[in-house]
């Protein structure tokens, strides 16, 4: 077992803990669907599992793609759409 | 060479993400960053496919174009009253990739002739197991805020004790898998899948927000344990799974935390409490309330002579789509010199930050949206409070009355301004199913009705004044 990727895991939730606290909680909705979208990033390992042998791996890979496009786009448009709207004061 | 431009192509969108995130911290600069961290996905998914020797293109892009055409139908359908049952639904699909990737890595490793690392069985059976349990669970509080199930809190006895057997079988499968195989696997598949229904059901509709952050944050671990499968076959990817996933992990962490200080409660509490089932039947201190009811003229009298106006948004707001009208009453007011504030709750919606995107989306501006820290102290000064459709956020026994259901949640100071005036449909009590002293409070005048049509009529009283 690698002690890196351990490594790696940790500090990545570090950086998460101190980006996400200063986020306002006004943007706390458009956060979320924000950060929903790249936890579509599985759709890196969904793209890699359609190159699998064996069919049922294959087809697996195939429907995690969809499934991960859907997180992807959607999240991303959704968020685009919500933060459009906030405006300042005229 | 082609691995170390995968590697740097990967690098580049991880640093995109994180400064995608670290630009919604600010209004100002949230739009651009959501379009850092979309770009950086796509640099990701481009060199995958760059990286793929004997990938299948075209089924690819089928498998892309139909996610796309899903995704982009909803976020631009939806409306953004049904926004907490989007992120649901996309939380369950981004959990559901992650676990139908994992699977695929299982099914390759059955067929390889290589002995499975136990750390590679540990890393796919955690995959599928949060993945799955987040793809039904989302179903499920997709399906209670949609309103096609119950938002009471299911409960049956030995509830806790048949998670806690379906745990312990799911451990045990994992440890058969190098002996049974696929059977322990599909096992597992199952046990994930109704285990994440049997979390979800026992919670009811107020405590929603928290269940929402918590599955975000799950889809977002989901990946990373995703990632650690990918890892041992692939480390560039499984790197970039590891980092994004854990990212989304903290996150969801953060607002469930949030979540649950905004309502005094600790997470066991909400996830195995089961709060707001009879509460219904109990109504406090069952004290008579003497309370004031005005009409909307009487109301605008008192709004004329004020200088100094707090909004109080409540989720009942939303559902009387009043958002605009409140807009139109705020515009009239500061337009005759009045400063008009917007106190949003954490919990005043049904998700982190809804009730400021439902105002952003009346076009208020975002610097009249105050958060509870920034707007208790304003009360003292205020002339007149407007609570629209808010209750158990503005009950001043969570600060007094220890007896209370709700003692210790942090509340909106409202009773503390000049006039408050509340506008409600009936005197019903709000989730936590009790009375509300603030009604019968000297300062306080009542106006019933629905939040829409009130507002409507106020105005118009306020215009002819």
């Amino acid at each position: 077992m690698d002690i890196g990727i351990i490594t790696i895991f940790i500090l990545a939730v570090f950086v998460g803990f101190e980006i996400i606290t200063k986020v306002p909680p006004t943007l706390h909705t458009p956060l979320m669907s924000g950060s929903n979208a790249i936890s579509g990033i599985a759709i890196i390992g969904a793209i890699l599992a359609t190159t699998l042998d064996g069919t049922i791996g294959t087809w697996l890979g195939f429907i995690a793609v969809v499934f991960a496009m859907v997180n992807v786009v959607g999240g991303f448009l959704v968020t685009d759409r919500m933060l459009k709207m906030f405006k300042r004061k005229k | 060479m082609k691995e170390l431009f995968i590697d740097i192509a990967y690098l580049i969108s991880a640093v995109s993400f994180i400064y995608g995130l670290k630009m919604l911290s600010h209004p100002k600069t949230a739009r651009n960053g959501n379009i850092i961290a979309s770009l950086g996905m796509l640099i990701a998914v481009i060199a995958t496919v760059y990286l793929g020797t004997s990938l299948d293109f075209y089924k690819i892009l089928i498998a892309m174009t139909i996610g796309s055409i899903i995704g982009a139908f909803f976020a631009i359908r939806v409306e953004m009253t049904q926004m907490p049952q989007l992120v649901a639904i996309f939380n369950g699909f981004g959990g559901a990739a992650s676990a139908l990737v994992a699977s695929a890595e299982f099914f390759k490793t059955l067929n390889s002739s290589q002995e499975a690392t136990l750390f590679l069985i540990l890393s796919i059976t955690l995959s599928v197991l949060i993945g799955t349990l987040t793809f039904t669970g989302s179903f499920i509080a997709f399906g209670k805020l949609q309103g096609l199930l119950t938002t009471k809190p299911v409960t049956f006895t030995g509830q806790q004790i048949l998670n806690a057997i379906l745990a312990i079988i799911m451990i045990i499968s994992a440890y058969m898998i190098p002996t049974y195989g696929v059977n322990s696997f599909y096992l597992i598949i199952g046990l994930s899948a109704l285990l994440g229904i049997l979390l979800v059901i026992p919670i009811g509709g107020a405590d929603m927000p928290v269940v929402i952050s918590l599955l975000n944050s799950y889809s977002g671990i989901a990946a990373a344990m995703t990632g650690f499968v990918l890892v041992q076959t692939n480390p560039s990817a499984g790197n970039a799974l590891i980092i994004c996933g854990s990212l989304v992990g903290a996150s969801g962490m953060i607002l469930t935390q949030i979540m649950c200080k905004g309502m005094n409660r600790s997470l066991a509490n909400v996830i195995f409490g089961a709060v707001g089932g009879e509460a219904e039947a109990s109504s406090g201190s069952g004290k008579q309330l003497n309370i004031k009811s005005y009409s909307t003229e009487e109301a605008a009298m008192i709004f004329d002579a004020a200088e100094r106006v707090i909004i109080v948004p409540g989720y009942g707001l939303a559902v009387a789509q009043a958002q605009h009208a409140v807009r139109e009453i705020a515009d009239f007011l500061e337009e005759k010199g009045k400063t008009v504030l917007y106190a949003i709750h954490p919990v005043a919606g049904r998700m982190p930050g809804h009730m400021n995107v439902l105002l952003a989306e009346a076009n208020i501006p975002y610097e009249s949206l105050k958060d509870l820290d920034e707007i208790n102290s304003e009360f003292k000064n205020c002339d007149v409070a407007l609570v629209l459709g808010a209750n158990d956020v503005v009950n001043p026994a969570a600060r007094t009355d220890k007896s209370s259901p709700i003692y210790g949640m942090p509340i909106l100071n409202v009773d503390q301004s000049q006039t408050v005036i509340i506008n409600k449909r009936t005197m019903n009590t709000g989730f936590a199913g009790i009375q509300n002293e603030l009604f019968g409070n000297d300062n306080s005048i009542m106006v019933f009705g629905d939040a829409k049509d009130m507002l409507v009529k106020l105005l118009s009283d306020l215009k002819e004044l």
